[in-house]
């Protein structure tokens, strides 16, 4: 019994080994792999949505991840590969959505809301601040006060 | 006018509901795709069944055609294909299958065992096509006009609905 389950454990192991060892190479290029990385991480994997294509483990963000560094080994630009990929996937795929037409309400809609907000509340309070004195009602005593607590 | 003032809250109430009603009903996962109304990305692929024919895009230049991107890893295909049989057999276009990130052997099984609705199918290996059509959740149809032009792209499994309401109105206003 004991020996049967060595084995298991051994073989085991030896299988995790096995598979540590597969881990991705260390890529070629360090620098180019930094500028890949940190224009993925721009990106939204298509997959996990809220996973950048540089975090992301999905297939298709490796393919990506991949098609970035080709791109970039070959000297396109970071202009030209956001292009690609917005060509494909969108404007969906930027983190940082471009000003247009389309987004003007998503830029400024929080923007305009928070003034309107605030005109609100300006055009309330002075409003309220020039009304006599009787037109509010008058403070209410506090329950504890007219009655006293009972021992 | 001030004898209305009370309604304003009620208004504004209303117009939140409607927004949030409306965000209710959007599927995130449905991007939509920029390529419609744009010429379908070329591509030259070795067809599944014979490696040694290629098809390229303006080889289907002038007629109506449905690309279906499918895999035999992937779950969703399985349950979308029948349908797709039995809409290929009304033989109303021509349908092509980007077999996508798939190997040979898996692809042709596949069909042998569930039908083959595809005039052919492209092999894309490595997934470039793939990505060249945006493609990020299989299975993925694609409608492509006369001129090469997108027309339609619908993302996840076909479903009778999209087919009699969205695809076929599509395929008949295109084809005349």
């Amino acid at each position: 019994m004991a020996r049967w389950m060595l084995g298991v454990i051994l073989g085991w192991a030896l299988l995790t080994a096995a598979l540590a060892n597969e881990a991705a190479p260390a890529a070629a290029d360090p620098v180019l792999e930094a500028r890949m990385l940190r224009l993925t991480a721009e990106l939204r994997c298509l997959v996990c949505q809220n996973q950048t294509i540089a975090d992301s483990h999905a297939g298709l963000a490796v393919d990506l991840r991949n098609q970035v560094r080709e791109m970039l080994a070959r000297g396109d630009s970071d202009a030209q590969i956001i292009d690609y990929m917005t060509a494909r996937y969108g404007d969906f795929v930027l983190y940082r959505p471009p000003l247009k037409p389309e987004t003007a309400f998503l830029w400024f809609g929080p923007g305009l809301l928070l003034v309107a907000g605030l005109v609100v509340l300006g055009v309330v309070l002075r409003r309220r601040s020039r009304l006599s004195a009787d037109r509010f009602e008058p403070d209410e005593y506090d329950d504890d006060a007219v009655e006293p607590r009972r021992p | 006018m001030k004898s209305l003032k009370f309604l304003v809250p009620l208004v504004l109430f209303a117009v939140l509901v409607g927004f949030l009603a409306r965000g209710l009903k959007l599927d995130p996962r449905e991007v939509p795709s920029p390529l419609i109304g744009k010429p379908a990305p070329g591509f030259a692929l070795a067809q599944l069944a014979d490696p040694g024919v290629t098809t390229r895009r303006d080889d289907l230049l002038g007629k109506v055609w449905i690309l279906n991107v499918w895999a035999s890893w992937c779950a969703a295909c399985r349950d979308e294909h029948p349908l797709l049989v039995e809409f290929a057999k009304r033989k109303l276009v021509p349908i092509y299958g980007l077999n996508y990130k798939d190997t040979r052997a898996e692809g042709l099984a596949w069909l042998r065992q569930l039908g083959n609705p595809y005039d052919a199918s492209l092999f894309d290996a490595d997934g470039r096509v793939g990505i060249d059509f945006g493609v990020y959740g299989v299975p993925e149809t694609f409608v492509i006009d006369k001129q090469g032009t997108v027309r339609m792209k619908h993302i996840g499994p076909l479903t009778p609905e999209v087919l009699q309401g969205k695809l076929e109105p599509l395929l008949r206003q295109l084809n005349g």
